[in-house]
């Protein structure tokens, strides 16, 4: 059995939230930067210029790209031949949140439900775990902003609505979130599993690389159908109007129950800062 | 198109000059304020008490910025989602606020305050913090600093970029830009 140490993942994470601050990822530039190229709109236009010289301003000044550094989002991969030593798995990640985001200069975006009291170090981290074969630990993380997060959706559907009711609700999604959730977006979609399955796997669907087709045929065609009914919205960059209020639309799909068909949609912004790390 | 050049805080006779599209460089002073600062300042209002500034002709930003590293003026500081404060500034515009800088739709009650009582929207681009952050030149927290990123700043923009999204006219630029591009992506 290999044994990691705490120190040694808390310390990966807190460099993965750092660099993920100020570096947009190849993925996301390469895309956003496609975007310009085919965008009609002017005003929309000069929006993608801004977006991707705020891109290298963050990164030659170190400054983070936006100023929600969001909550730190984890999908860890814990291989069966490997333990951690020390303090547990997710103590370690929340270390890594804590000096991460203190030392980043990032902003702390915690709070109280209820009393909106500041918790003040960007803890606790959502992390959800898979287990796997092999003697690794694989780390993704996003920091994912309060803006586009408030724009998604989960809905309970009629299995009887099919794939077309599927399409409808991820395109009225996007339809209603206009310019709030910063378009251009990537489009998670979650179909099936349960009512917090749908959730779990739509935030997962964004991690897939932007320009990367999905290995399912059925679901690639779903995909390209949403992207165009969503650029057809007319939202464009910032809301401004434009052709561009997609980047790209990732779904995944697991067995639900009979009676079941859960959708969620998780709209993520242009600022689509994810990263990984395997130790 | 020509960028306005306005100075903040506005008079009644460069809002009514703002048309819904126009792109403009605001300089001057404005002041921050998100969630939970709108939410102490009606409190004020309602109770009769004086604001920890004259809201008189002034701008709002929207915005809770990064901290600022040693030797820098601010952290990054683009605009938050707008609707969150719908609540709140209708009751501020009907005090004195003239402008508000942040992104994304407003209410039907922001709107119409807008419009009675001569306020304007801005949309600002929303994660370009760090390009944003270049026309802030002094930056001082003046009330609130219990809430960290969310306390009331102070601030002293120069060609500070903004976009009129909601005018004294009633036009809105997320609809009329919408409406627009509708339909008109081809593959």
């Amino acid at each position: 059995m290999r044994v990691i140490a705490s120190e040694e993942i808390s310390n990966a994470v807190k460099n993965l939230i750092i660099n993920s601050s100020v570096n947009l990822p190849e993925d996301t530039y390469k895309s956003l930067k496609q975007a310009f190229e085919k965008e009609i709109s002017g005003s929309g236009k000069t929006v993608l210029s801004q977006i991707l010289l705020n891109a290298e301003v963050a990164k030659t000044e170190l400054k983070p790209l936006c100023q929600d550094t969001g909550l730190a989002v984890f999908f860890v991969e814990v291989g069966k031949d490997v333990a951690v030593g020390g303090k547990n798995l997710t103590d370690a990640i929340n270390d890594g949140t804590r000096t991460g985001y203190a030392e980043g200069f990032l902003r702390k975006s915690t709070c109280d439900p209820l009393s909106r009291k500041n918790i003040g170090d960007n803890t606790p981290a959502i992390i959800h775990y898979e287990f796997t074969d092999g003697d690794k630990i694989k780390i993704m993380y996003a920091a994912k902003g309060g803006g586009s997060e408030n724009m998604s959706r989960l809905k309970m559907m009629r299995p009887s609505d099919g794939k077309d009711g599927v399409i409808d609700f991820v395109v009225e999604t996007m339809r209603e979130a206009g310019p709030n959730p910063c378009p251009p977006n990537i489009v998670g979609v979650g179909i099936g599993g349960n009512f917090e399955r749908s959730a779990i796997i739509a935030k997962k669907a964004l991690f897939r690389k932007l320009g990367v087709k999905n290995g399912n045929p059925e679901l690639a065609e779903m995909e390209s159908i949403i992207f165009e009914k969503a650029n057809n919205i007319g939202t464009g960059p910032m809301g401004f109007g434009g052709i561009c209020t997609a980047l790209g639309v990732h779904i995944i799909k697991e067995p639900c129950h009979i009676a079941s068909f859960p959708v969620a949609v998780n709209i993520e912004c242009h600022s689509h800062r994810h990263s990984e790390i395997t130790i | 198109m020509d960028k306005i050049k306005i100075t903040a805080p506005l008079s009644d006779d460069i809002i009514l000059k703002l048309k819904t599209g126009d792109e403009v460089l605001i300089s001057g002073t404005i002041y921050t304020a998100r969630d939970q600062a709108h939410f102490r300042l009606v409190k004020l209002i309602e109770d009769n008490k004086s604001l920890p500034f004259n809201l008189q002709g002034q701008i709002i930003y929207y915005v809770g910025p990064t901290p600022e590293k040693p030797g820098e003026v601010i952290g990054s500081a683009g605009p938050t989602t707008s609707y969150r404060m719908d609540k709140y500034a209708p009751i501020l515009i009907k005090n004195g606020l003239k402008g508000m800088i942040g992104k994304g739709k407003r209410s039907a009650e922001v709107k119409e305050a807008i419009k009675k009582y001569k306020a304007v929207y801005f949309g600002a681009i929303g994660g370009a913090g760090a390009l944003i952050s270049k026309t802030i030149k002094s930056s001082m927290v003046i009330a609130y600093d219990d809430l960290l990123s969310e306390a009331v700043r102070r601030l002293t923009v120069e060609d500070f970029p903004a976009i009129v999204v909601n005018d004294v006219y009633g036009g809105d630029l997320y609809e009329e830009g919408r409406q627009k591009y509708e339909n008109k992506y081809n593959k």
